[in-house]
């Protein structure tokens, strides 16, 4: 199996007439690397998946395939192979072939793709399942077959188009593993469009959030899950109690908000906007709901905000808890389940605590709109 | 309204709306198995294949049947070449410009044949003048001009076929194929085409069909290369003969036959598929005698087998049967009715004429002498007529009879030769006949009159 290539994009453009799909990219990819880019439906995440694959021209700029410029080559010239969001598997072709269909292009014999194809089957756990047509598969051993089939071609990088996304639940899990189990095993580079964040964690090296053609940030899952650098990729991904007001104070990496409704609350900078915040300046806090600690009022402290239980919900792995603070300020509060005794506060006011470096300030911005 | 009798009705309206449109069919295959020379069914003679051989040696629709099939094939070959490239261009187009070009390529559908056919002939007539070739060119045969003018039309109708499958086409799948390395000459061959190949077979058989039995825009365009649309036309003018019976009863059987494979290829690969799924184990397992799928709750595949084993059977009895014996039979039987006729008359008329030496000539006709002949115009077609003695235009004239009752009568003259007397009251006998026009023409009483 080939090794994997880096990806570069420099500079990125991609217009439609007027509109703008994607605006000034700049990613590096490095070889053999799971990349996710993850970002809502519309924000061109799959435009600029079709612009590495060859499907459309960039306006402006260069995409760098192992360091070689790819303008002016066609798709079918790239070390790439798309895996599609509907699969495109050939209707009329048995699995076997539809496997070993880049073999028949470059004029292999037939015993040699039927080899070729039932190794890959052994490998995608479908053995003896070559003679079936796509139809008669069940969706997730389409799935791999068109895994099966793009492997096949032997690229040096693998696009994947939301391939999970038609899939069930318990199967999308399943494939998740699946998935990174077998960028492991072949060692290429992945490149993963996803709009579902839980996908972009548990698989990627390396994360890009998307928004309406903007990279916002890149860096790996924990990165952009506990230090985001803007406020939409601090509402995209996970959950996230937002509180917005004006900085009252900056100190190095911490600030003292004045919130709207909660009173003032210290946070913590996000790394990326360090030294951007100045006294005045309209600022978000993010404080994920399981990162508060619910408390009784009275215990005091710089960190914490006062709210009354409004609602309480079992969610199997968690409590959620619904607040409001004042001035009706919603709030979510989720506590982990370890078999812990769960009493009702439903109606009472609490405290909730909270660690400052759990806290990230940012200033104001878009947030995703779910 | 009693609900039965709604049910009736529907019954009874099928009933005439199926005669209505098979009626004909029935009727013209009948006739190609009757031995009478004039396309006829009810007048049943002789079971005769004649019609066949007489088909087989008719060298005009042979060569009819040859054009007809070149022209076809030809028209076939462009029209679906045409049509796949204008269901491409329509899949493919600028979408502000889609409307107007499917405009322009169904517009030959909506023109008449008639106008395409005089502009093709026109246009290729123009163009062999500027390349400077002679009348005798390939431009200016008919076999070329035949195909091009019939294909302006047909291709639309291939196209409209073609972009009918190519709209469930999912472009993906060329853009899959390309993506892992196939050229796009590859992709177009090995994906695209496959998948259009049952749309491409549809209507590379409708393009066949609309060739075969085009007649108004061949008819200006055929030149020396008549098809066998135009080779009816002609011989029919001239007159019917049962030989085109038999040929459209062929073209019969044959579209029911090829309609009935294609139905069991259909269903077996549907089968197939579905015993591949798994699905038809219940259904298999139901026991009983059954009809095989697509004959169940189908009257009309029924019906068309039952056609077909029919149809087989009469083919294999042919290869036997000699209808000859037959004929001669009908026509000896024919002879000695007429004789036996004729001799009835001259009984009657002796009983008459010596009635009449007794009393006054009774004024009304005698019934039934000429009972033979049912309906008014019974036997007016009637080949038998070629049987017996010439027409000779009756000169009797006789007060006594009303309208035109025995005018023409030919029986009046017979009455005149047998007897050799002046006829007073003999035409009277004549209008035994029982329709108005009942003995004009009966030949049987010239035939008499032959004897």
């Amino acid at each position: 199996m080939s090794a994997g290539v880096g990806v570069d994009l420099e500079n990125l453009w991609i217009r439609f007439g007027d509109f703008v799909a994607v605006r000034d990219a700049n990613v590096n990819i490095r070889g053999g690397d799971f990349f996710s880019f993850l970002g809502p439906s519309g924000c061109g995440k799959t435009t600029i998946l079709r612009a590495v694959s060859g499907f459309l021209e960039p306006s402006q700029g260069n995409i760098l395939i192992g360091g070689k410029n790819m303008k002016g080559v066609g798709p079918n010239k790239r070390p790439t192979a798309l895996i599609f969001q509907n699969l495109a598997l050939f209707p009329l072709m048995k699995v076997w072939e539809n496997i070993a269909f880049s073999m028949e292009i470059k004029g292999a014999s037939a015993g040699e793709r039927r080899r070729r194809a039932d190794e890959l089957l052994e490998m995608i756990a479908l053995e003896g399942q070559g003679d079936k047509l796509p139809s008669e598969l069940s969706g997730g051993q389409r799935q791999r077959v068109a895994i099966a089939r793009a492997l096949c071609a032997e690229p040096h990088v693998l696009l994947l188009d939301e391939p999970l996304s038609a899939l069930d639940l318990k199967l999308r899990q399943h494939m998740r593993t699946e998935l990174r189990e077998i960028q492991k095993r072949v060692g290429i580079t992945f490149i993963y469009i996803t709009h579902d964040q839980g996908e972009a964690l548990t698989m990627s090296d390396s994360i890009a959030v998307m928004r309406a053609g903007v990279i916002d940030q890149i860096g790996d899952g924990k990165t952009i899950y506990n230090d985001p650098a803007t406020p939409f990729a601090a509402s995209f991904v996970g959950e996230n109690n937002v509180f917005r007001g004006k900085v009252k104070q900056v100190s190095g990496d911490r600030v003292l908000v004045q919130s709207n409704r909660s009173g003032d609350l210290l946070a913590r900078v996000s790394s990326a906007n360090i030294g951007k915040m100045k006294e005045g300046d309209s600022a978000m806090i993010f404080i994920r709901p399981e990162a508060f600690q619910l408390a009784r009022t009275g215990t005091e402290g710089d960190h914490y905000v006062s709210a009354r239980v409004v609602n309480e919900e079992f969610e199997g792995n968690a409590f959620n808890i619904f607040m409001e603070g004042d001035g009706g300020k919603e709030i979510k509060v989720s506590l982990p389940n370890h078999g812990q005794s769960f009493d009702s506060h439903k109606g009472e006011t609490m405290t909730l605590r909270y660690d400052v470096k759990n806290a990230v300030a940012m200033p104001a911005g878009v947030l995703a709109t779910e | 309204m009693s609900l039965p009798f709604l049910r009736l009705s529907v019954w009874v309206y099928l009933a005439i709306f199926f005669a209505y449109l098979l009626g004909p069919l029935v009727i013209m295959s009948v006739t190609a198995f009757n031995s009478p020379s004039f396309p006829s069914a009810t007048p049943w003679e002789c079971l005769t294949f004649d019609w066949f051989s007489a088909l087989f040696q008719d060298q005009r629709i042979l060569n009819g049947i040859r054009n007809s099939l070149l022209i076809g094939a030809g028209t076939v070959v462009l029209s679906v070449l045409m049509g796949l490239a204008g269901a491409l261009m329509l899949t493919q187009v600028w979408p502000k410009l889609r409307a107007t070009f499917y405009t322009v390529i169904i517009a030959p559908i909506l023109i008449p044949g008639v106008v395409l056919g005089i502009s093709t002939l026109v246009f290729w007539d123009r163009i062999n003048r500027m390349l400077g070739l002679g009348p005798d060119s390939f431009l200016s045969s008919g076999l070329f001009l035949t195909i091009v003018g019939q294909s302006t039309f047909i291709a639309s109708y291939c196209m409209l076929v073609l972009v009918a499958r190519l709209q469930r086409y999912d472009i993906a799948l060329t853009e899959a194929a390309l993506d892992l390395g196939a050229s796009h000459a590859q992709a177009f061959r090995k994906v695209l085409l496959p998948f259009m190949r049952p749309a491409i077979a549809s209507s590379a058989v409708l393009a066949f069909l609309a060739s075969f039995e085009n007649y108004n825009t061949t008819t200006f365009t055929f030149g020396e290369y008549p098809t066998l649309t135009i080779e009816l036309a002609q011989k029919v003018r001239y007159g019917i003969s049962p030989a085109i019976s038999a040929l459209a009863f062929l073209i019969v059987v044959l579209t029911v036959f090829a309609a009935l494979a294609n139905e069991a290829v259909l269903r077996r690969r549907e089968l197939v598929m579905a015993a591949r799924r798994q699905a038809t184990v219940a259904e298999l397992s139901g026991g009983g005698l059954r009809l095989p799928g697509f004959l169940s709750g189908n009257v009309a595949a029924v019906l068309l087998v039952v056609m077909a084993v029919g149809t087989i059977v009469v083919v294999g009895t042919a290869a036997t049967y000699r209808p000859d014996q037959c004929i001669a039979d009908v026509r000896e039987q024919k002879r000695l009715e007429a004789e036996k006729r004729a001799e009835e008359l001259r009984a009657k008329r002796e009983a008459e004429r010596k009635e009449k030496a007794g009393s006054e000539p009774a004024a009304t006709a005698p019934a039934g002498a000429g009972g033979a002949n049912s309906g008014s115009f019974g036997s007016v077609f009637n080949p038998g007529a070629l049987q017996g003695g010439t027409v000779e235009e009756p000169a009797a004239k006789d007060g006594s009879n009303s309208g035109f009752g025995s005018v023409f009568d030919p029986g009046a003259l017979q009455g005149s030769e047998t007897e050799g007397e002046a006829p007073s009251g003999d035409g009277a006998t004549g209008s035994g006949a029982s329709g108005g026009f009942g003995g004009v023409f009966d030949p049987n009483l010239l035939q008499g009159s032959g004897n």
